[in-house]
C-alpha cells in the first residue's frame, strides 16, 4: 500500500501540469490525463518512471453508464502499464468527446500499442493520430460500424448466407429479434457502502 | 535479364500449421520472408460484448472458450476480478484447488503446445506421447466438473464443488478386454487426489522421455536454435509475457512477482532462457512442466490434510447447497434470484491478471453497479505475441514461419476473442 502512494507522489513530481487526476482503488493507481498531454507524458512514463511494457490498451464507451448521464466525455481510452524493473502497475485513462474521438498514437513509445490501437479503432471508432497502419483488425473485411459502441445492437445489423442463385455469399438485414433475457438492474446495496467510500 | 519480383503468398486460414484460423499474407523474396501481415478475427465472437449482456455469473462459461487450451486459467482471472470488486475472501481450500488446477491446466497447455510444435517441424511422435498424458489430466477435469475441456469449475467465491472421492473407471467393451481395462483402471481405485498424486509420480519420467526425443535431437535443434531471436528490450517493447519473455531472459512471473491465490505458499522456480530463440522458449516451457508438477504435489498434500468449505458461505454470491434449498424458503429464494437476476457488483474498475500458460492474461472489468459488467476487456497474451509476427518472421525462411507460430504458442480463441 505504501509503495503505491509513493508511486502517486512520484507521478505528481513529474507531471505538474493541471488537469491530471490521480485515484487509487483496490490497490490500483489510475491517472486520468487530458488528451493533449498524452504525447508528452507517455515517453516520460516509459523513460523516467520505467513503465517499459504497455500491457493492455482498450476503449470504453460510457454513454450508457448507470443508464446515461455520464459527464466526462463519451469514450475513454485505457492504458495498462507495467514496470518490470520496479514491479509496479499504472492505469492511464484519457476521456474523449463524442464529436472528435481522436487521440495521439503511442506506437512510437510502446511498439505493442500497434495492434491494440487497431482493435480500439475497429471496435469503437476512436482514431489514433500517427498510427502507421490504422486498419480494422477483428471484424470482417468491409464491415460497417463499430460493434463495441453501446448503440450498436448485440445482434448486429447484417447477417450473411450463401445464395445459390447468385453463387456467392450475400449480406442481408438481420432477421433475429433482439431479446434480453435478464434485464439490467442497479440495486443500491447497503453492504457495499464501505467499499464505495474507498473509491 | 529476367525481371525479379517479390512473391505474395497467402498462408491459411485453413492450414494445419496455422494453429487455428490465422491468415498470413507473406511477401517473399525467393524463400525469405520480407513482410508478414497476419489477418486475424476469423474466430471473433464478441465475447466482451456478449458478457456485457449477461449477469456476471453467467459468463464463466465463455472464459473457457477464450483460450480453449487453458480453460481454468481464464476462469481464474475472471472470477478474481469479480471477487476483488465484491471484496470477498475465497476459502483457503478453494484457493489450493484453484492453484492445483491452474497448474494442471498449465501442463495441459504445454503438452498440447509441445505436441503440435513437434508436429509442425516434423516430430510426429511427440504428439502421440503428449496426448497420452493429456488424457489423464482431462480425466481430472471431467472428475471435478463433468466436462473434459470447458469446465466452468471456478465460480465467483470459490469453486463449484469439492474434489470427488472416486474416479470414473473404464468398462470392458468389445474393444477393450477385461484385462486391458484392469490395467487402465490401475490408478483409479482411490480418490481424485490419489489419481493426481500417482500422475505426478510418473510424469517427471514422461518429461524425460520427451526430452530424449527432442532436446538433443539434431533436426529439432536445426529448426529451433537461432530462429525468431527476440532480445530483451524488444520483448518488453512488444509486450511479451510468460514463456516468451522468460525465454529472452527476464525472470518475470506473476506467480512470483504478484502472487495471487496461494502461490506465495508454493515452492517453485522460474526458468529463464539466455538467447531468446525458439529453442530457449522450448527449454523454458519444458522446465515449467517440471515446476508445475512440483506445485501440484504440494497442493495435493495440503488438500489431503485440510478439508473445509470450497465456496463462500454468502448466498448473495454463491448458491446455497441443494439440500438446504429443499427445506428452506430463504435458500430457495436466494437460489432463484442468483440464477435469474444475478447479483449487483459495486461500482468501480479492476484489472486482474494471472500467469496464464501463454503469458499474462488480464481481465479489465468496469462495473457501474449493475448485475451485468459494464465493460469487460481481456488482455490476451497471444494477441501481443502475434502482433510481433512481422518483426520476428522477417528475414526468416518460409518454412521457419511455421516453427515461429508454433513457438509463440498461439491459440485463436484468445487472440480473436
Amino acid at each position: 500500500m505504501n509503495s503505491k502512494s509513493n508511486l502517486v507522489e512520484r507521478l505528481r513530481g513529474h507531471f505538474q501540469e493541471g488537469g491530471v487526476v490521480y485515484t487509487e482503488s483496490l490497490g490500483e493507481v489510475t491517472m486520468v490525463l487530458p488528451r493533449q498531454q498524452l504525447a508528452t507524458v507517455a515517453p516520460v512514463l516509459r523513460d523516467s518512471l520505467r513503465f517499459d511494457v504497455l500491457v493492455d490498451l482498450c476503449g470504453v464507451d460510457y454513454s450508457a453508464y448507470r443508464g446515461g448521464g455520464w459527464d466526462k466525455g463519451r469514450f475513454a481510452v485505457v492504458y495498462h502499464l507495467l514496470s518490470v524493473a520496479r514491479n509496479e502497475r499504472l492505469r492511464l485513462k484519457v476521456y474523449l468527446e463524442e464529436d472528435s474521438p481522436v487521440i495521439d498514437s503511442v506506437v512510437a513509445v510502446w511498439a505493442s500499442a500497434s495492434w491494440y490501437e487497431r482493435e480500439t479503432f475497429d471496435m469503437f471508432g476512436i482514431i489514433f493520430d500517427g498510427h502507421p497502419d490504422l486498419r480494422r483488425i477483428l471484424t470482417d473485411y468491409g464491415f460497417i460500424g463499430h460493434p463495441f459502441r453501446k448503440d450498436f445492437p448485440l445482434m448486429g445489423h447484417v447477417e450473411m448466407r450463401y445464395d445459390p442463385q447468385q453463387g456467392r455469399v450475400i449480406y442481408e438485414p438481420v432477421t433475429v429479434e433482439p431479446r434480453e433475457l435478464v434485464p439490467r438492474v442497479i440495486r443500491e446495496d447497503h453492504r457495499y457502502e464501505d467499499l464505495k467510500r474507498d473509491r | 535479364m529476367a525481371e525479379i519480383r517479390n512473391y505474395t503468398l497467402n498462408f491459411g486460414p485453413q492450414h494445419p500449421a496455422a494453429h487455428g484460423v490465422l491468415r498470413l499474407v507473406l511477401e517473399l523474396d525467393g524463400e525469405v520472408v520480407q513482410r508478414a501481415d497476419p489477418h486475424i478475427g476469423l474466430l471473433h465472437r464478441g465475447t466482451e460484448k456478449l458478457a456485457e449482456s449477461k449477469p456476471f455469473n453467467q459468463s464463466v462459461g465463455y472464459m473457457d472458450r477464450l483460450d480453449y487450451m487453458s480453460m481454468m486459467c481464464n476462469e481464474h482471472a475472471y472470477v478474481m476480478a469479480i471477487e476483488r470488486l465484491l471484496g470477498i475472501q475465497v476459502p483457503l481450500r478453494a484457493q489450493y484447488i484453484r492453484v492445483m488446477f491452474d497448474e494442471i491446466t498449465r501442463i495441459l497447455n504445454h503438452l498440447l503446445w509441445l505436441g503440435t510444435h513437434g508436429l509442425d517441424v516434423g516430430a510426429m511422435t511427440m504428439f502421440l506421447y503428449t496426448f497420452r498424458e493429456r488424457e489423464d489430466l482431462l480425466d481430472c477435469y471431467e472428475a471435478v466438473s463433468g466436462a473434459r475441456m470447458h469446465a466452468a469449475y471456478y465460480r465467483p467465491g470459490g469453486v463449484y464443488r469439492d474434489l470427488p472421492d472416486s474416479m470414473a473407471k473404464y468398462q470392458p467393451s468389445k474393444w477393450h478386454s477385461k484385462k486391458e481395462v484392469d490395467e487402465l483402471n490401475n490408478q483409479r481405485d482411490g480418490s481424485l487426489l490419489d489419481f493426481i498424486w500417482s500422475f505426478t509420480e510418473r510424469f517427471p519420467g514422461c518429461i524425460d522421455d520427451y526430452e530424449t526425443l527432442l532436446t538433443d535431437n539434431r533436426i529439432w535443434k536445426q529448426r529451433t536454435v537461432g530462429i525468431a531471436v527476440v532480445p530483451v528490450e524488444r520483448a518488453l517493447q512488444l509486450g511479451f509475457s510468460g514463456p516468451m519473455l522468460r525465454g529472452s531472459g527476464v525472470a518475470w512471473d506473476l506467480r512470483k512477482k504478484r502472487p495471487y491465490s496461494v502461490y506465495d505458499q508454493m515452492d517453485f522456480d522460474i526458468p529463464v532462457g539466455v538467447t531468446g530463440d525458439s529453442y530457449d522458449r522450448y527449454l523454458v516451457r519444458v522446465e515449467e512442466l517440471r515446476q508445475s508438477n512440483r506445485i501440484i504435489r504440494q497442493c495435493v498434500q495440503w488438500l489431503k490434510d485440510n478439508p473445509g468449505p470450497v465456496i463462500v458461505d454468502n448466498y448473495k454470491v454463491a448458491p446455497p447447497p441443494r439440500m438446504e434449498m429443499k427445506r428452506d424458503m430463504e435458500a430457495l429464494i436466494h437460489h432463484f434470484k442468483l440464477f435469474s437476476e444475478g447479483y449487483c457488483v459495486p461500482e468501480g474498475e479492476v484489472y486482474s491478471a494471472v500467469e496464464h500458460p501463454k503469458g499474462e492474461f488480464g481481465v479489465y472489468l468496469v462495473s457501474d453497479g449493475a448485475n451485468k459488467p459494464y465493460r469487460l476487456h481481456f488482455r490476451a497474451a497471444g494477441f501481443a505475441h502475434l502482433s510481433a509476427m512481422n518483426e520476428v518472421a522477417t528475414g526468416h525462411m518460409l518454412a521457419d514461419v511455421v516453427a515461429i507460430i508454433g513457438s509463440m504458442d498461439i491459440v485463436f480463441g484468445e487472440v480473436d476473442r
